[in-house]
């Protein structure tokens, strides 16, 4: 089991590029998930050779704990640059905690078609789980404790690390 | 001493209730502004509902008439999954001598989350506010003479969608200003979102003389007042609100102050027009101008659900 401290994201991406080559479809998208996710589906995008856009999605308007936090102030918009309907769509995040988000983004998913498959892969994997939601695929399995936020940085470079509060 | 707080804002300064633009923070309005971005790709969307308002209650009370706002707010309530409950009070209760209070005492017992009110009585909204349970939102959808906040928010969500930046323009508000509640909050907007000159422009029975303290200049010739103009924000002539000899004529107010193409020339070339609609063409506003290619009179109309989407959903996610 690795700690929150051992955590090297460059060395994590690349583990992440390599077993989601083995896991993704030729006629696969990327949907990033806001926005740690979306940073990783742009870069994987680029390095797997995939044809076309990347997508980003966001889990604000399908959020269970809405009466509780609110609208953030943020602007994570859904950005989805094609069909929906048929298509089978790997769905990409940098932390996989309680499943709640993953559940969210399946919705919004919902909301613009109804897609052939969703296949979800992560950089790190922290347990936790809340719901019946697991990964095909993560670079790393790590324990924090509940209150630990963990959570991937991007620098001007396009450089990835980890930021945990 | 006690502080005399924004009745609007929790002490956060979160947006709970929206009553008026008048005193919001900057940020508030643009946070509303970002929020209402992205519901409006929601109306796009196959599917045009979320779940944000789902089990909530919103009853639409209106002591004034007007289908379109109610409308609109009823449309935006649905597609964040709220129920919605449409009174026709000036047809009801009021009618049978009931007091405001106690009508809204008599909603809040069936357990309503949201209350959106239009009344001929300026701050009617706020006396509900502050008599309502903690737990209920208020939304002012025009109030007297006072502000119609939703209508001055899509206003400047319009702008900024056409203009992008708001220290750069000059906005000129044309028409009925003294009978427009859309006027004044427009003027409040523009100010918190720093726009450096606002002008005012019509009769002089028409223009507040107040409006100088606002930081606005009053015109009362249409050729100087539209002139290099970014944005015209055309009001309706409100015969409903006029009495006695206001204007010698609808065809004479036409004549001085009806948007022409002609005068519209006047403006900068990529000028934006802009109406709260309904629209009385012939009177503000010719066909030709508001059937034309410089017009955003329907966008504001589309752009108006997403903003009172974005507000409803920011009140109901704060808690008092």
């Amino acid at each position: 089991m690795t700690t929150a401290t051992d955590l090297d994201a460059e060395v994590l991406y690349g583990q992440l590029l390599a077993g989601v080559r083995k896991v993704v479809r030729p006629d696969a998208v990327l949907v990033g998930i806001w926005s740690g996710g979306a940073w990783l589906a742009e870069r994987l995008q680029r390095d797997l050779g995939l044809a076309g856009e990347h997508g980003v999605i966001s889990s604000t308007l399908h959020r269970d704990d809405f009466a509780q936090r609110g609208l953030a102030a943020s602007a994570d918009a859904t950005r989805l640059p094609f069909e929906v309907k048929d298509r089978h769509i790997v769905l990409v995040d940098d932390v996989l905690y309680t499943g709640r988000t993953i559940r969210a983004v399946i919705n919004e998913l919902y909301d613009f078609g109804r897609p052939a498959s969703v296949t979800l892969v992560v950089l790190v994997d922290r347990g936790g789980r809340e719901l019946p939601i697991c990964a095909a695929c993560s670079a790393a399995r790590v324990d924090l404790p509940a209150g630990q936020r963990l959570s991937l940085a991007r620098d001007t470079a396009g450089r990835f690390s980890f930021e945990i509060r | 001493m006690l502080e005399r707080r924004n009745p609007q804002l929790n002490r956060h300064d979160e947006l709970v209730h929206l009553l008026s633009i008048e005193g919001l923070p900057r940020a508030v309005v643009h946070h509303i502004l970002d929020t209402a971005g992205t519901f409006l790709s929601v109306n796009e969307r196959e599917v045009k509902k979320v779940p944000l308002l789902r089990g909530k209650s919103v009853f639409n009370l209106f002591f004034e008439n007007s289908t379109r706002t109610r409308t609109t707010f009823e449309i935006a309530a649905k597609r964040l999954s709220a129920d919605v409950i449409n009174l026709d009070i000036a047809r009801s209760s009021t009618a049978k001598g009931e007091s405001l209070l106690d009508t809204i005492a008599n909603l809040s017992a069936m357990h309503a989350d949201m209350f959106v009110v239009r009344h001929s009585e300026s701050g009617a909204p706020y006396l509900i506010a502050q008599h309502c349970a903690p737990h209920v939102h208020v939304v002012n959808a025009g109030d007297g003479r006072h502000a119609h906040p939703t209508q001055g928010l899509l206003d400047m969500y319009t702008i900024r969608h056409y203009k992008r930046d708001f220290t750069n323009l000059v906005v000129a508000v044309v028409g009925d200003i003294v009978h427009s509640r859309v006027a004044r909050s427009d003027i409040h907007a523009l100010t918190t979102l720093g726009v450096p000159e606002i002008r005012a422009v019509g009769p002089k029975t028409l223009v507040p003389g107040d409006l100088a303290e606002m930081g606005v200049r009053v015109c009362h010739d249409m050729g100087e007042g539209i002139r290099d103009a970014d944005v015209i924000i055309m009001l309706r002539l409100q015969n409903e609100r006029m009495s006695g000899a206001m204007l010698p004529s609808a065809s004479e107010f036409f004549k001085t102050y009806g948007l022409t193409a002609e005068k519209l020339a006047r403006a900068k070339p990529d000028a934006i027009v802009m109406h709260p609609g309904p629209i009385n063409r012939g009177v503000e506003i010719d066909s030709s101008v508001a059937d034309g290619n410089q017009s955003v009179i329907l966008p504001q109309v589309t752009f108006g659900i997403a903003v009172r989407m974005a507000v409803m959903s920011i009140i109901a996610g704060n808690t008092p």
